[in-house]
């Protein structure tokens, strides 16, 4: 790895590719937002609520991308103790809580108009509302931990705990729901979207990840130099 | 297993002796029940339609009150670092460290339980063994998760908070369930309705227990 020579300046270099491609992304962002307010069509019953859609669904996405891969890495880090793996996670974690902040806002301004309701204890939501609690604790023992390699440890074993409780959580909030029958929530499940709308869709969705990406590598850059700085000041630890 | 016991021995014993820490969990159980009962309107809401819900978020705040001494105990003259060095298994250890909190945590269910029908007018005795099976099973659960995150947290100076962030995401499966089935047996619904979720606590106890069991090594590890 070039990283020995001079950590620095690798830690630089990640964090302007992660830069350029946030930049992308955020170019991209603009150019959804173009598609779903010009291109698409007016949804027949929702009407303009309905654009939030196009944000919503990718970001969810994202959010749950993130999720997953923190559990993963989690599972390798404890395999293959590579410091990378763990840095990857944290940087994961992060940005994985802002996509499902911004789920979780866009969600009840959708559902407000449309459900009309701010919030309400479908299950989905409420999978989603844990997955944040669970990942906001995750950085919050993270940020109580000093030791690199301790908390390397520690969180990939709540990150791997956290991806098997997701199919409990799902199941039980899905059951419980299903067993006490609420009034029925107009849903646009939508088993064939227009193809205007299913191209913006997956236009948001490839956007929204490369976001993920570039958030991803720029958060990794600066764990990287945050790293270098402390064993430049105080070189004994490592 | 004989090693995980004398483990759990270990700390039974040192409960046993102190009392204070069953004590102030047993007082804290209890008044939890007495502020519940106030938290309710009694013309709108009746006590049994609660009764469910309040039990199990009363065990629910018991356990975790428990559960941050499991490790903090420990703490004081390293005697982590001593257990750590015994010739025990990680394994074992974990194992009797779940045992003991069992115990803890049990013992203030079990006490809580007569007050609960008591405070809330409700009449268990014709489906406790089933109300204690419930127990039981929900509470393995999450009290083997609640031990290795207690193992964690007692490493940083904010154990007291960060355990209940990080254990509540857990807590919420097998407390839905216990409260579905408590609900259905004090209504003395058929089992067929409780089936499903009684499986699912079981499920819950099989995957974490042998999954807490297999990463703890690495929470105690340098």
């Amino acid at each position: 790895m070039t990283a020995i020579a001079s950590p620095v300046s690798n830690a630089d270099q990640i964090i302007r590719r992660g830069l350029r491609l946030s930049a992308a992304g955020l170019l991209g962002l603009v150019l959804v937002y173009v598609l779903a307010l010009k291109y698409t069509p007016v949804e027949a019953r929702q009407g303009v609520a309905q654009k939030i859609f196009y944000l919503h669904v990718p970001a969810a996405w994202s959010a749950l991308l993130a999720f997953s891969l923190v559990g993963l890495t989690g599972a390798l880090y404890l395999w293959l103790q590579d410091p990378r793996l763990d840095r990857f996670s944290a940087a994961s974690a992060e940005v994985g809580v802002t996509f499902s902040a911004v789920m979780l806002t866009t969600g009840p301004i959708w559902a407000k108009p449309i459900w009309g309701t701010w919030w309400t204890w479908d299950a989905r939501l409420t999978l989603t509302l844990f997955l944040f609690f669970l990942f906001v604790g995750y950085l919050a023992l993270r940020a109580a931990l000093h030791d690199p390699a301790e908390r390397a440890r520690l969180s990939a074993v709540v990150g791997i705990l956290g991806l098997l409780l997701v199919p409990f959580i799902h199941l039980s909030v899905y059951l419980f729901r299903t067993l006490h029958p609420q009034p029925i929530v107009l849903k646009p499940s939508a088993p064939s979207l227009p193809p205007e709308m299913l191209r913006t869709l997956l236009v948001s969705t490839v956007v929204f990840t490369l976001l993920y990406i570039g958030f991803v590598t720029a958060r990794y850059g600066l764990a990287l130099a945050a790293e270098s700085r402390e064993l430049e000041e105080n070189p004994d630890v490592g | 297993m004989r090693l995980a016991l004398a483990v759990a021995g270990k700390d039974v014993r040192a409960e046993l002796r102190s009392r204070t820490a069953l004590l102030s969990a047993l007082v804290f159980a209890a008044l939890v029940l007495v502020v519940f009962n106030f938290a309710r309107d009694p013309t709108a809401l009746s006590a049994t339609a609660l009764a469910p819900s309040v039990l199990w978020v009363t065990f629910a705040l018991a356990a975790l009150l428990a559960m941050n001494r499991a490790f903090t105990i420990e703490r004081e003259n390293a005697a982590l670092d001593g257990l750590l060095l015994a010739p025990v298994s990680r394994e074992a250890l974990f194992l009797g460290k779940l045992l003991a909190n069992l115990a803890f945590v049990g013992s203030v269910e079990l006490v809580t339980l007569p007050l609960f029908t008591l405070f809330f007018n409700v009449s268990l005795w014709p489906r406790l063994p089933a109300v204690l099976g419930t127990t039981v099973l929900a509470t393995i659960g999450f009290v083997a998760v609640g031990t290795i995150f207690s193992a964690m947290t007692v490493r940083t100076r904010h154990a007291e908070l960060l355990l209940p962030v990080l254990l509540l995401p857990f807590m919420v499966p097998p407390l839905i369930g216990a409260v579905q089935v408590t609900s259905r047996l004090l209504a003395g619904r058929p089992w067929s309705e409780m089936w499903g979720w009684i499986r699912l606590l079981a499920m819950y106890d099989i995957v974490f227990v042998t999954l807490c069991t297999l990463v703890f090594p690495a929470v105690v590890d340098e």
